[in-house]
């Protein structure tokens, strides 16, 4: 396959990431300190505000999928002991560590100075850094994020969580970090991330045009990157959301499509989807093209969701820090009910005039592929649009039956295709 | 006449059925997929055609008032003069081929002595070749690999004692032939082979001569052909001509039975729960993921187990008494467990029964997932022609979706190549 071509927004992000690797790596060096913390409710811009640097074992665990490392890795993993079964991003984790824990940028992970969990609606990450803090023997922080089972957050949930922030959480980051708490820069860093949130939710949005100009799932995880990782609440996200923005306006302003990995605009869009679930990311570029390739184009995921649910209202408010960070931590896609999610989904079929929804149910995701059919059926029912379910998993190559989920997507866009003739038919 | 074809590549066996613009089935052929789905299009597409050959023979021999009656019998001898004369030229073509395959070092010295026996060897099996085709005859299976290799085995061995040489010797080469041959795309000059066929007949050639004559002269143009199954993308033809086997599945069973809505596709390699709405449009469809435990493979290999024919084990399974639990929905574990059995002194039967139920079973979580059953049930796939395998299906229906109307045609092999003919009709015609 050749070289996939890179828009100048992802560029920049690429940029930006081996940059927070260096920082990283180059801890003892800067004798800055470095945090590993969750994607989902992570509290990017309160470590900033100590001057800690970011390391997310999810992304880590993505990075080596896409650069075909994650195989190897989660090999290591089973070898010490973890079942087949087990979530590949914790295996990809675990195994890299057992494999010298090897930074992208060739240089070791520096050992973590503090392990933040910030969010709990995902059990196996509470289990992930149980393993980590015996590796390691840092503190630990934990946030306790109670999970919107009623489909909605309460005050109590809210001064719940800021009494964690306030007890637990920045008197362990001021000890960490030696420096002391200062309400202002925390300030300073959730208004910059406000700005970003605007951009982001801006091109996002972009998903109902015709043609889109944007892939809001292939394409999508490269936009939400710099806001769910290391840079929300700081100069450079602002600085990408921008850019991003400007070549989005480009595409509508020429009336064409995102552009494909191998460089040319799918303008050419015949179905338009809403997707559900995580890509696979060992064969992320493989599974792309199986939707291009048919004309399909994604216009809405959730997945671009669960590193905050910007599209729906929620900004990060200078004004209330705390609390902000306590609406943002509760009000991640993977912290809301299934009755919830249904809604979601179901809006982004009728918002976004999109054919139907397709599920890729991730194998190793006991949490969140849980009720996924029922989704899947009840919003078929709603929308009166069909559905489809795919299988695959995050990291672990073994998983991604090329053969199969290419026949599955195919039926679908047939079936899609079929049933709009015989509409028109009965027209 | 204008044709409308449907390819089926299924991963088993490929099939292929010839239409009419009226939507009529004129033919329907079926070979073994091979690892060569180009051989296997070319074939079931040529087999579908020879049986389209014989509907227009049929057609013909109704307005000949001197065979009224007889019409079945004299069709039955044309197609077994005709198969033989086909049988006979692959058989000197896998001749010819094993001939020239016996070269290199570990002939050295001896290549007579095996020309030799391979010579007598095919002059022996072309002279016992007619009792494969005589009314009645019992066989296995009706692929040339499965009709020529079982009678080389004891043929060649024989013949080899004889001579003192090593069977080892002329199987090698068979092996090697047999699978050249078998890719090699069919002979052509199908209406010369029917005309020879005729005049080899022991029917009385008089009357009906020139009604298949005529027959014969009619041109089967091929006026679009689509293809479905796994082996899709090897069809040597534009994407439009390409379906999706859910799609031709669904729009098959409706063909079938108008009132279809939901579809279990049983195949080689997956299981398929489709619901179609009334005009045969898929509405929603759910496979086996990751995993083809339960499929039609899997009775493969238990009968590969059990060192029984596949169409040997739901006879078997039906005498049963008393059925025998097996748990694994692992095809190789599933093996273990049957050994397991047999260790414990369960009967065959039994833990036949067993295993049917196994597989249904794992159809009904796929049907559960695909949006349960609904009236009229159609029940497509190789497995569909297993009689244990429908009879645990009838019961499973009954206790969980009630009294519901289950279809199950004969030809239900050929529901996907029927699918995909009637979208190469709709394609031109509509």
């Amino acid at each position: 396959m050749s070289e996939a071509v890179k828009e100048p927004s992802m560029l920049l992000q690429k940029e930006m990431i081996a940059k927070n690797y260096d920082a990283i790596t180059s801890k003892h060096q800067s004798g800055r300190k470095v945090s590993s913390t969750f994607v989902p409710g992570n509290l990017n811009e309160l470590l900033a505000s100590f001057g800690i640097l970011n390391n997310l074992p999810e992304i880590n665990a993505i990075q080596n999928g896409m650069r075909k490392l994650s195989g190897d890795y989660i090999l290591e993993a089973e070898k010490s002991g973890h079942s087949e079964d087990v979530c590949t991003y914790v295996k990809a984790d675990i195994g890299m560590m057992g494999k010298g824990n090897i930074a992208p940028n060739g240089k070791p992970f520096p050992d973590p100075d503090v392990l933040l969990l910030s969010y709990t609606g995902c059990y196996t990450f509470m289990k992930w850094f149980e393993l980590l803090r015996e590796e390691y023997k840092c503190p630990t922080l934990m946030l306790h994020v109670p999970y919107e089972g009623d489909g909605h957050s309460t005050k109590n949930m809210r001064d719940y969580i800021v009494s964690q922030l306030k007890e637990v959480i920045i008197p362990g980051l001021e000890q960490v970090s030696g420096v002391k708490f200062d309400i202002d820069r925390l300030r300073e860093a959730l208004r910059n991330s406000a700005k970003a949130e605007d951009d982001l939710v801006w091109v996002l949005e972009q998903g109902k045009r015709t043609p889109s100009p944007i892939d809001a799932y292939f394409g999508g995880v490269y936009y939400i990157g710099p806001i769910f990782t290391a840079f929300r609440g700081t100069p450079e996200a602002i600085a990408y959301y921008q850019a991003l923005r400007k070549e989005v306006q480009a595409r509508i302003d020429a009336g064409v499509g995102p552009v494909t990995p191998d460089g040319s605009n799918f303008s050419d869009q015949k179905y338009r989807l809403v997707v559900e679930g995580p890509p696979n990311w060992t064969s992320f570029r493989d599974f792309w093209k199986m939707f291009y390739d048919e004309g399909a184009v994604v216009v809405a995921s959730s997945y671009t969701k669960v590193g905050g649910m910007y599209d729906l209202g929620f900004r990060h408010d200078p004004d209330h820090p705390l609390e902000s960070l306590a609406d943002y931590c509760l009000g991640c896609y993977t912290n809301r009910n299934l009755p919830t999610r249904v809604d979601i989904l179901t809006k982004y079929v009728e918002d976004y005039q999109a054919d139907g929804l397709l599920i890729n149910s991730i194998k190793s995701c006991n949490s969140f592929s849980a009720g996924q059919l029922m989704i899947m059926k009840e919003v078929e029912r709603r929308t009166s649009k069909p559905g489809a379910f795919i299988e695959t998993d995050l990291v672990d190559p073994r998983y991604f039956s090329a053969a199969n989920v290419k026949n599955r997507l195919e039926s679908y866009f047939q079936m899609i295709e079929q049933k709009r003739r015989g509409a028109a038919r009965a027209a | 006449m204008r044709c409308f074809i449907g390819i089926d590549l299924g991963s088993t066996t490929t099939k292929a059925v010839v239409m009419d613009e009226n939507l009529d089935v004129l033919g329907r052929g079926i070979t073994n997929s091979r690892s060569n789905y180009d051989t296997a299009a070319a074939v079931s597409k040529q087999e579908a055609l020879i049986d389209t050959r014989l509907t227009l023979f049929r057609r013909a021999l109704a307005s000949v008032p001197s065979v009224a009656g007889e019409v079945d019998t004299i069709l039955a001898d044309l197609e077994r003069n005709f198969r033989h004369i086909q049988f006979l030229e692959q058989l000197e073509d896998l001749e010819r081929t094993a001939i020239a395959n016996i070269k290199g070092p570990r002939f050295a010295g001896r290549e007579r002595a095996v020309v030799d026996v391979l010579e007598e060897t095919f002059r022996r099996l072309r002279a016992q070749s007619a009792a494969l085709f005589i009314p009645g005859a019992r066989r296995k299976s009706d692929f040339f690999r499965d009709l020529a290799g079982s009678d080389f085995m004891h043929v060649g061995e024989t013949v080899c004692r004889e001579a003192g040489l090593g069977f080892d010797v002329i199987l090698n080469v068979y092996d090697k032939s047999i699978l050249e041959v078998e890719n090699r795309p069919p002979a052509g000059d199908m209406e010369g082979k029917f005309i020879r066929a005729l005049e080899k007949g022991t029917m009385d050639a008089g009357a009906i001569a020139e009604p298949v004559r005529a027959a014969l002269a009619i041109p089967l143009e091929e006026t679009y052909v689509v293809g479905t199954g796994y082996g899709r993308v090897r069809l040597p033809f534009p994407k439009e001509h390409i379906r999706s086997e859910i799609l031709c599945h669904g729009l098959g069973a409706h063909m079938m039975y108008p009132g279809t809505r939901t579809v279990l596709d049983i195949g080689g390699q997956d299981t398929k729960g489709i619901q179609v709405d009334a005009a045969g449009i898929v509405e929603n469809f759910q496979m086996n993921d990751r995993c083809a435990a339960g499929c039609g493979r899997y009775l493969g290999y238990i009968a590969d187990e059990m060192n029984m024919g596949l169409h040997e084990l739901g006879p078997l399974a039906m005498a049963s008494t008393k059925q025998v639990r097996i748990n694994s929905t692992c095809t190789v574990f599933a093996g273990a467990e049957l050994r397991d059995r047999l260790a414990l002194g369960e009967k065959r039967e039994d833990i036949l029964a067993g295993l049917h139920r196994a597989i249904i079973l794992r159809a009904m979580s796929i049907l559960s997932r695909a949006g349960g059953v609904k009236d009229q049930f159609t029940f497509t796939g190789g497995v569909a022609k297993n009689e244990a395998a429908v009879r645990e299906l009838r019961k499973l229906i009954k206790e969980n979706y009630g009294d519901v109307e289950i279809n199950i045609n004969p030809d239900s092999i050929y529901t996907g190549a029927l699918g995909a003919a009637t979208f190469a009709v709709r394609a031109v015609v509509n």
